[in-house]
Order: structure tokens, then C-alpha cells, then sequence
């Protein structure tokens, strides 16, 4: 370990640390498999999470989920009972009050300070390590023993067998709830059910990024992947990667530094945001130039030269500029550029 | 209801229905009788209850007075014999779904499981595009489409089931005049050809006057059936309203003038129900 923090070479040491690696790789495996489960389950509930607008959501459960967990740190009881408990009160409370966008969010609002004052208050109470009550905030590395990685395992398969029942009829109400509720979809009930999901898998991730930085996990894994891909197989299969390469990368670096993991598992997830949205503008300006001749026979082209490649990513998703439009004031205008078809679109007229 | 020939059963009837909303009521002692194959217009003011009588046929909300019958049964939700067609609404750029699977949710979207894609499902949302004239948008994000192509791929989604009853809630609300009448072209198109009945409901009359069969105008918490030349008349507006309304006709266009303001609440009856379907 580092001995001077002070330093260039000191600070760069508890960084980035990578003496007796193997040792502790051995030893903290536990978090490998925590990290990898938790990007897995995270990555596909991120994509819920931004088709139905609710990171303010995540972050307020993250809240309460917290204080659950200091409280039974207080006790001397199960922290991930905790974290669980105090996750699901809130999923639920904020599922069945908020059903609306606004009232969702004010809910939320007043839910999120009050969370954190309880975890605040039993945290001041606890007299057990400093590090046990900073890794509830900021996650640690040490933080996965045998008996929390069977709870997390099987909350990861409660909420894996939840969302394949659910699939299809949540990407409909999450897309289309008008829709979705004409065709028999019970889009009010399955509200409340996600929030659950939603609740167990933050419950998890508080343990290991910490409750301040739930969001890394459940929110900017399917953003990055929004930014490069509109097809939904795509952006969830995306996510899913985005967000195991951002966990277990994360740990990986930390493991032989003294710093929490949650800035080096930040970092990652907000490189690939950083990454992914400078290719969907790169996409957006190749799409204008070759939309004028052909709008979707390109798309075509790129689905049959296989779409696992970056160049395909470019093409399989947005075929308009979205760049281009916004500036022009035509949202969703550039598709066509100067195309006319059969029956005629006027608005295609005068965008073009 | 494919078991009975579609010449026999109406498609829809309502007798004696009446529906209100809190304490506010819509409309009452409404008889219709939509032969099967028939094109019906239902107009009428902000708030006289067109909408409301959709979610009736739909299922997802009941009649307070009187009864009602779909294809020959009681409304139920999610049935797979009609389509639904909603009012124009652009989404978020960014959302990850593509025309083609927008159509899909139309198709498989209410079943549980996670649903692998199968040549099947393929070809009928080929063949929903092609019915919409809509196969060149078939990739691209719905976040991007223009209006009038929104309303293709919302045509495309309700006729992947191959209905025998077509609902069109304000399909061409903030449209221009040109995807108007492409959008009404359409369904006209689907009416004629498969026999399809269609109930169009519309604030806007004069794009539907070409196809409509009959009109149903409601107001003043009634309603009267009618050929378009019966019901749109100055005669039968002021009967309805027991005011003087003028119809004038000019151009081939119709237009309703001094329909009484207290008799049609301009405010939405129920926004509460709009948004609660919402995640």
C-alpha cells in the first residue's frame, strides 16, 4: 500500500495500486461476482428506468434505502435486510402515490431529505467503524461477504424471473401506456410491480457503489446505449454490457487502492455516456448527409453487414439528424429530407 | 367476432346509454346501431364525450345507464377484433423503439413473457406497414417521425391485428391538411376494401365527409344518428341545442356556428383518467 499521499507519486499509488494483485483478486472475489450480477441486473432495469423518466425516482429510493440500511447497522442486524426494507417502503409509497409524472416527483422530493436525515441520525448513534457507515454512502470494496452475496444473488433472481414475466407488456405501458391500456395491458398495476423491481435492484447496488451513486448504475448504462441505437434488443444488450464494464472494471481498479469504488466505477459509466453520445452525434451528421438519396435502404445495408461493429451501431439507429432537426426547429423532420412518397406527407414537403 | 358473417350482427349497439363522469354528465338516452362495415363519424364540441365513448366500446370504462354491445358482445379489454387509433403525439427523440416495433407491441405487446421474434410475427407487421403505405419508415425511431408519418405507423399498430372494428380517437388533431386527408385516405381504404367497420371520432368534419357513412353528433349531453345531409343541418343542430346554431355549407365544406357555449364545457371531462394510464 501507499505510504506519502502527498506526493504525485504517493496520490497515484492509492489510486492505482496493483502490487500483490492476484492475492487480492483471490481474496475479494466475492466482489467480482457481486459487480458482475449487479451489472447485469442494473443494465437491463436502466432501461425501464429511462423509457419511464425515472432517475429522480432512483435516486430517492436510493435515499430511503439507505437509512434502512443504518439503522440495521444501528441494531447489529442484516445491513442488506435493511437496505431491502427501506427500498421497497419507497418503491411502493412512490409506485402508489405518484402515479402522475409531477405528483411522482414532488413525492419523491419529499421522501429523499427525510430518508437521508433518518440514515444521518442512525449513523451519528453508531459507534461500530467509520468505514462500515462511509461504505453505505460510497460503497466499499470489502463490504461482500458469503452470507450478503447469497442475498444479493437471489434478490438478482427475484428480480431476473419478475422482469422476463413482465417484459413485453412493460415496454408496451413504458412506451405506449395509452395504447397498451386499450389493448388489455393493466398498465396502472404494472406500475407498482416495477417500482419493486426497481426497489430490490437498488437495494442491491447500494452495497456495493453506495447510495449516493446508485444513478451510475441504474440510469447511465441505457442513456450511453439510447445515444448510439433505437432498437430496443440493441440498446438493452448495450446497457447490460455498459453497466457490468463500469461495476466490475470499477472494482478491479480499486482493489488494491485505499479510495471507495464508486469514483473509479463513475468514471467508467460516465466515459462510455461521454464516448456513446460523441458516436451518436458522429452517427447524426453521417445520417443527414446520406439520408437526402436514400433514407432507409442505408439502415437495411448496415442491419446485413451485421450491427455488432461500430460502424453498424452508426447506422442501425437513428436514421434521421436529430442534431440537424433540433437546430431547424423540426423535430423529426430530417428522416425524409426532400422525400415525397406515394400519398404525400405535407409536412415532408416543407421540411424539405 | 370471425365466427359470424359480418353482414348479420351489428357491430356496435347502444341502447338507451348514458354515461357520466363524477358528478358531470356526458351524454344520456343515446340508441345507435353501427351496421357491420360501416363508416361513422362522430363529432361533436370539446367535452361532449366522444372520447369517453371509445374507452365504452373499449372496455375500459362502463356505461352508467343502459347497455352496450361490441361485435356481439359485452366491451371487453385488450379484444383482438379492434384497433385502436390515438390522437397524434410525438415522443422523445431518444426513446429506443422503431416504427417496426411499435407495431409489434400492437401485435404481442400485452402478452407476458419476453417473446422471441418468429417469421410469423414478421411478416404481419410487414403487412401492416404495406396496408399503411408505410414500409420505407419501418426502421426508423418513432421519436423522429413527423406527424403525418406517426399517424402511419399509429394506422400500421391497430390494423397488425387484422380488427373487425377500427376506434380512431382524433387521429388527425394537429395535422396538417395534406396528412389529414392521407391519414383519412387510409382508413377509408382499410373500410372499403376489408369491410372493416371504422368509428372516426373527430372534431374536424370536413377531412371525413368523403367517407363517412352516417355522423353521430353529440351535444348538449345527446346524440342524433344520422346521414351527414340529416344531421348537419341548422334545423337539426338548433333542435339538439334548443338554440339557434348555423350550418353553413360553402365549398364543399361544413361549418357549425353558435353551438351554445354552456351546453359544451370547453374544459376535458376527466383529465385525471388521461393521465393516470401513464407510468
Amino acid at each position: 500500500m501507499s505510504t506519502l499521499a502527498s506526493g504525485p507519486v504517493g496520490t497515484w499509488h492509492q489510486l492505482f495500486n496493483f502490487s500483490h494483485y492476484g492475492q487480492l483478486l483471490a481474496l475479494l472475489h466475492n466482489s467480482v461476482i457481486a459487480g458482475a450480477v449487479l451489472g447485469v441486473i442494473g443494465g437491463l432495469v436502466s432501461r425501464f428506468v429511462i423509457m419511464r423518466d425515472l432517475p429522480f425516482a432512483v435516486h430517492g429510493v436510493s435515499e430511503l434505502s439507505f437509512a434502512g440500511a443504518a439503522f440495521t447497522l444501528l441494531i447489529g442486524a442484516n445491513v442488506v435486510i435493511g437496505s431491502l426494507v427501506g427500498s421497497i417502503i419507497a418503491a411502493l409509497t412512490i409506485g402508489l402515490l405518484g402515479s402522475r409524472a409531477r405528483d411522482r416527483n414532488s413525492v419523491i422530493g419529499v421522501l429523499m431529505p427525510f430518508g437521508l436525515g433518518l440514515g444521518v441520525l442512525f449513523l451519528a448513534l453508531y459507534k461500530g467503524r467509520a468505514a462500515n457507515k462511509f461504505g453505505l454512502l460510497t460503497g466499499q470494496i470489502v463490504a461482500i461477504d458469503d452470507p450478503k452475496l447469497a442475498w444479493l444473488a437471489g434478490t438478482s433472481v427475484v428480480v431476473l424471473l419478475g422482469l422476463a414475466v413482465t417484459w413485453r407488456p412493460l415496454v408496451f405501458a413504458s412506451t405506449d401506456p395509452e395504447i397498451a391500456a386499450a389493448r388489455g395491458v393493466p398498465v396502472a398495476a404494472l406500475s407498482p410491480v416495477f417500482m419493486l423491481l426497481l426497489g430490490l435492484t437498488v437495494a442491491m447496488s447500494v452495497q456495493v457503489v453506495g447510495a449516493l451513486l446508485v444513478l451510475t448504475i441504474i440510469c447511465t448504462p441505457a442513456a450511453a446505449a439510447a445515444r448510439v441505437s433505437a432498437s430496443p434488443h440493441l440498446v438493452t444488450l448495450l446497457s447490460v454490457v455498459f453497466a457490468t464494464t463500469s461495476v466490475v472494471g470499477g472494482i478491479l481498479l480499486a482493489l488494491g487502492s485505499t479510495i471507495p469504488i464508486s469514483p473509479y466505477v463513475t468514471t467508467i459509466s460516465f466515459s462510455i455516456y461521454l464516448v456513446c453520445r460523441l458516436i451518436g452525434a458522429g452517427r447524426t451528421r453521417l445520417g443527414r448527409l446520406r439520408t437526402r438519396s436514400y433514407p432507409t435502404s442505408r439502415v437495411t445495408d448496415a442491419r446485413s453487414r451485421g450491427c455488432a461493429t461500430l460502424v453498424g451501431l452508426w447506422a442501425t439507429g437513428r436514421a434521421g439528424g436529430i442534431a440537424s432537426n433540433r437546430r431547424r426547429g423540426w423535430p423529426g423532420a430530417g428522416i425524409g429530407g426532400g422525400r415525397r412518397d406515394s400519398t404525400g406527407d405535407q409536412e415532408l414537403r416543407q421540411a424539405g | 367476432m370471425t365466427t359470424q358473417p359480418s353482414t348479420q350482427a351489428p357491430a356496435v349497439r347502444l341502447a338507451r346509454a348514458g354515461l357520466r363522469v363524477g358528478t358531470r354528465r356526458l351524454w344520456s338516452d343515446v340508441d345507435l346501431e353501427v351496421p357491420a362495415g360501416e363508416f361513422l363519424a362522430v363529432v361533436g364540441a370539446n367535452g361532449s364525450g366522444k372520447t369517453s365513448l371509445l374507452q365504452v366500446l373499449l372496455g375500459l370504462r362502463p356505461l352508467t345507464q343502459g347497455t352496450v354491445q361490441v361485435l356481439g358482445g359485452r366491451p371487453r379489454r385488450g379484444s383482438h377484433d379492434i384497433g385502436y387509433v390515438p390522437q397524434q403525439r410525438r415522443g422523445d427523440p431518444y426513446l429506443p423503439v422503431r416504427s417496426r416495433d411499435l407495431i409489434a407491441a400492437g401485435l404481442t405487446g400485452h402478452r407476458w413473457g419476453i417473446g422471441w421474434p418468429s417469421p410469423e410475427r414478421r411478416r404481419r407487421i410487414d403487412q401492416a406497414l404495406t396496408a399503411a403505405d408505410a414500409t420505407h419508415l419501418a426502421e426508423v425511431p418513432v421519436g423522429l417521425l413527423s406527424g403525418g408519418e406517426h399517424q402511419r405507423i399509429r394506422i400500421a399498430q391497430a390494423l397488425v391485428g387484422e380488427p373487425d372494428l377500427l376506434l380512431c380517437d382524433e387521429p388527425l388533431l394537429s395535422l396538417d391538411p395534406g396528412s389529414q386527408s392521407m391519414v383519412t385516405a387510409l382508413i377509408d381504404r382499410r373500410h372499403r376494401e376489408h369491410g372493416t367497420t371504422v368509428i372516426f371520432v373527430t372534431h374536424e368534419i370536413n377531412p371525413v365527409l368523403p367517407h363517412a357513412d352516417r355522423v353521430l353528433y353529440l351535444g348538449a349531453g345527446r346524440g342524433v344518428v344520422g346521414t351527414v345531409d340529416k344531421v348537419l343541418t341548422s334545423q337539426t343542430l338548433s333542435r339538439l341545442y334548443s338554440a339557434p346554431v348555423e350550418v353553413i355549407r360553402a365549398g364543399g365544406r361544413i361549418l357549425v356556428a353558435g353551438v351554445p357555449a354552456q351546453a359544451e364545457p370547453v374544459h376535458n371531462p376527466d383529465p385525471a383518467t388521461d393521465e393516470s394510464v401513464r407510468p
